[in-house]
């Protein structure tokens, strides 16, 4: 276990009473007077350097001995990926982004002990170039409801404390002493909740079938396994607040009579598998998880799965065969799981963010919970957006709000001042829409009528330079790869549309090829046992419906306009450009650049690879791509 | 690469850590259905799963060597074959690849001679590919061992592996 409880003390919780003392104690114990200081430890921002922030904070401090004035935490994925590293400081929420170890001894000396703003280290809104000091006043968060992703800011998520401080365990609690198994499942159904990993399928009415289920033993599945290229909200939930979700398990375990529960949780996650294991031991320590949780009389244990690495496992009956240690094949389904799932008992699987939602609901009710989103799509939704964006992030709105709020007003439109083309929602199996839809409101049942999905929240935004139709091979060779191989239609199928796609991008499309992939198409959707085949065609059937110019441009022209199908473009240097400085002479790998120092160079096509390299490398846009 | 002396390298590691690998294996033997998590932990100590450790496992927890073998080679965390020093993680999730990932394979094929999945003849470097690592606003990323590296072009990916030996 990565942290061992120091003294054999008896931290158990035995009572409500007792729950609401150390959560008195724990906020006598605060100091009003210190200065919360939050660095985000996303995985993002870790990747940008955040190690050597923390490090250089608590080093500081130490040095400075301001224990008493400073309290500083690492904090799970604030959201702002774009930003990191980056510091939340004080009541005020000062924002600093971007920041290196150089600037913390300034931000300790200047914003914390004196209050002084540091301008340098300020976020710069790119519609105003003004700088903004609270983190509140960013675009990015002002049109945001960060009801869930909220508390990863507040939240050291390997300290248990801090989320009981924070109102943690609090649903629980209410749930167990307050609320009868059906009144629990009937607040659920009346929030209006729907499944957050894709299907949108009422949880309510999961819970309830699992419920009515017969059987002594059953289990209550948490799916972390976010295999979906792109999103990575489920991750930064269970690394960020991994008790929400616990949480929500424990209580729906209660709803439903289970005393076991599994969080099959992606390995390619390790902050989030770290974190989860950290938190279900401090909820043993401190008897939210166990025997006898809060003196209730209910049991109820948690295991964690690593999953081995297929997206395919994130299909309900496929994630089950891999958490009974077999291949993960999706079987048929002629029992519904809430009947015979894991181990042939009956089985309530949920996904990260609908469990993290679930604590949210019991507490403040049902018809708090139903007034925000739709008719048809309750609460908020958690977006990774992503891609060719200024505010790459994790965004969390209320549900209709529109694509166009999403990427312009939250998102600040596209880099580079470069025209937007497409935004690809729902995974891989969703689909590509264009920027004539973009004011479309975004829920479950908006977003499957444009041939896309919800999904689990991936957002992937793309530009003018990037080619549809590589997309989409790029969508069905990530499918042909994942797919199991016990269908045929969605084995074969997808490797005939790889070939095809594959001809097109290489210029060899032909003019029958359109109508072949939309009856491929059919058949997947016709001949496949689970979700990943029935939809696998979606990301080649949703382009071909908003971008059918473009693949005509493949196969009538042999032209990619966007000018990323290689064996389409060629490079050529502007000779009236060119400085000869020999910077993309030296970036060629097959030194097909050739020219006197100081004079227009060329390029030899017959040794050209087209790998772009030259480019990216020009400083003075004389490399030209057709 | 010279497949006997790995092959005995491979068998004199396993004899010299025997103990450790049946500890680890027997504290499987009462919850055989985390056989994926032990495999994890195998790959974890070895790099790669050796064929001598999954026949123990078979035997052990008493689980056929077709399901072990059949569920090592479904999912894509493990390797059968062993692996370089350092392993090269070239993300291609979708926010990656629209980023020019696959540049970067392509980079990694043509001046390393190395494909995903495969390992360098000296046994340096072994390169994968995954679908999303959770840190797009990085894009496209590459991981060597544990090191995230972020906007990475081909150029930047010389720069990054001259440091590891």
């Amino acid at each position: 276990m990565e942290q061992q409880v120091k003294q054999k003390v008896d931290k158990r919780i035995k009572s409500v009473k007792q729950l609401e003392q150390l959560r008195q104690a724990l906020a006598d114990g605060k100091d009003e007077n210190r200065v919360t200081v939050a660095v985000c430890g996303g995985t993002a921002c870790l990747a940008a350097g955040a190690k050597d922030i923390v490090a250089a904070f608590e080093a500081e401090i130490r040095k400075r001995g301001v224990h008493a004035r400073v309290e500083f935490k690492e904090t799970g994925c604030q959201g702002f990926c774009a930003c990191g590293p980056l510091v939340v400081i004080g009541p005020e929420k000062i924002f600093y982004q971007h920041i290196k170890p150089g600037d913390v001894p300034e931000i300790i000396d200047e914003t914390i002990l004196k209050g002084k703003i540091i301008s340098r280290l300020l976020y710069v809104d790119p519609a105003t170039n003004q700088k903004i000091t609270h983190e509140s006043d960013i675009p990015f968060y002002k049109k945001q409801t960060r009801n869930i992703m909220a508390a990863n800011r507040e939240i050291d998520p390997t300290k248990i404390e801090q989320y009981v401080a924070a109102g943690g365990y609090t649903a629980l609690s209410k749930a167990l002493f307050q609320m009868s198994p059906d009144k629990i499942i009937n607040e659920i159904t009346r929030a209006g909740l729907r499944g957050r990993g894709g299907g949108g399928f009422p949880t309510g009415r999961k819970w309830q079938s699992c419920w009515v289920a017969e059987g002594d033993v059953k289990y209550v599945l948490c799916n972390a396994d976010e295999g979906d290229p792109g999103a990575y909200q489920d991750g930064s939930i269970l690394g960020g607040n991994p008790h929400s979700v616990i949480e929500g398990m424990i209580i729906a375990a209660y709803a439903v009579g289970a005393h076991e529960g599994y969080i099959y949780v992606r390995n390619e996650y390790p902050l989030a598998v770290a974190h989860s294991r950290i938190a279900i031991q401090q909820a043993l320590d401190y008897g939210f998880l166990g025997e006898n949780i809060l003196d209730s009389g209910f049991d109820f244990k948690i295991t964690i799965n690593k999953g081995g690495g297929a997206f395919v496992c994130g299909e309900s009956s496929a994630l089950i065969a891999s958490l009974e240690g077999k291949v993960g094949e999706p079987k048929s389904k002629y029992t519904h799981m809430a009947e015979k799932g894991l181990w042939d008992k009956p089985s309530l699987l949920n996904n990260v963010k609908t469990w993290a939602n679930v604590p949210l609901i019991i507490n403040k009710g049902a018809d708090w919970y139903a007034k925000i989103g739709t008719a048809g799509s309750k609460g908020t939704m958690i977006f990774a957006l992503v891609g060719k964006i200024t505010n790459s992030g994790l965004v969390e709105v209320p549900m209709g709000i529109s694509l166009r709020e999403m990427i312009y007003d939250i998102g600040g439109g596209i880099p580079g001042g470069k025209q937007f083309k497409a935004v690809q929602t729902g995974g891989p199996s969703g689909g590509c829409i264009s920027a004539t839809l973009l004011d479309t409101p975004v829920d479950f049942d908006e977003l499957t009528k444009l041939g896309s999905m919800m999904g689990s929240g991936g957002m992937i935004v793309m530009d003018e330079d990037n080619c549809m139709v590589d997309v989409a091979r790029y969508f069905i060779e990530f499918l042909k790869g994942e797919s199991c191989g016990k269908c045929a239609p969605c084995r074969e199928g997808l490797t005939r549309l790889s070939e095809i796609l594959d001809r097109i991008t290489r210029g060899q499309g032909r003019s029958e090829d359109l109508e072949t992939m939309q009856d491929l198409g059919e058949i997947l959707d016709a001949g496949s046992l689970c979700g990943l085949g029935r939809s696998a065609a979606n990301p080649v059937l949703s382009t071909i419906r908003y971008f059918k110019d473009e693949y005509l441009a493949h196969i009538v022209d042999k032209k990619c306009p966007a000018g990323v199908c290689r064996e389409l473009i060629e490079f050529s240097i502007d000779a009236e450009k060119c400085t000869g400085c020999g910077v993309c002479a030296r970036a060629c790998a097959t030194k097909a650049i050739s020219g006197e120092k100081k004079q227009p160079h060329v390029i030899n096509q017959d040794l050209c690879i087209k790998c772009g390299a030259c480019f990216d490398s020009c400083k003075f846009e004389a490399v030209k791509k057709q | 690469m010279d497949t006997n002396t790995n092959l005995a390298e491979v068998r004199a590691i396993i004899e010299n850590n025997a103990g450790k690998i049946e500890a680890l294996i027997n504290s499987y033997v009462s919850k055989k259905e985390q056989l994926i998590s032990l495999l994890q932990d195998v790959q974890a100590e070895f790099n790669y799963l050796p064929q001598d450790v999954l026949i123990k496992i078979s035997q052990t927890l008493e689980i056929p060597l077709s399901q072990v073998f059949s569920v090592a080679t479904f999912f894509h965390a493990f390797s059968l074959k062993p692996r370089g020093r350092h392993t090269i993680t070239v993300c291609l999730g979708t926010a990656c690849h629209v980023k020019g990932g696959q540049r970067l394979v392509d980079k990694m094929a043509r001046d390393y001679h190395l494909k995903p999945g495969e390992t360098t003849e000296d046994e340096k470097f072994t390169l994968e590919t995954v679908n999303c690592l959770g840190c797009c606003a990085l894009g496209p990323v590459v991981v060597v061992d544990d090191k995230y590296e972020g906007q990475v072009t081909p150029d930047k990916l010389d720069k990054i592996l001259k440091n590891y030996k």
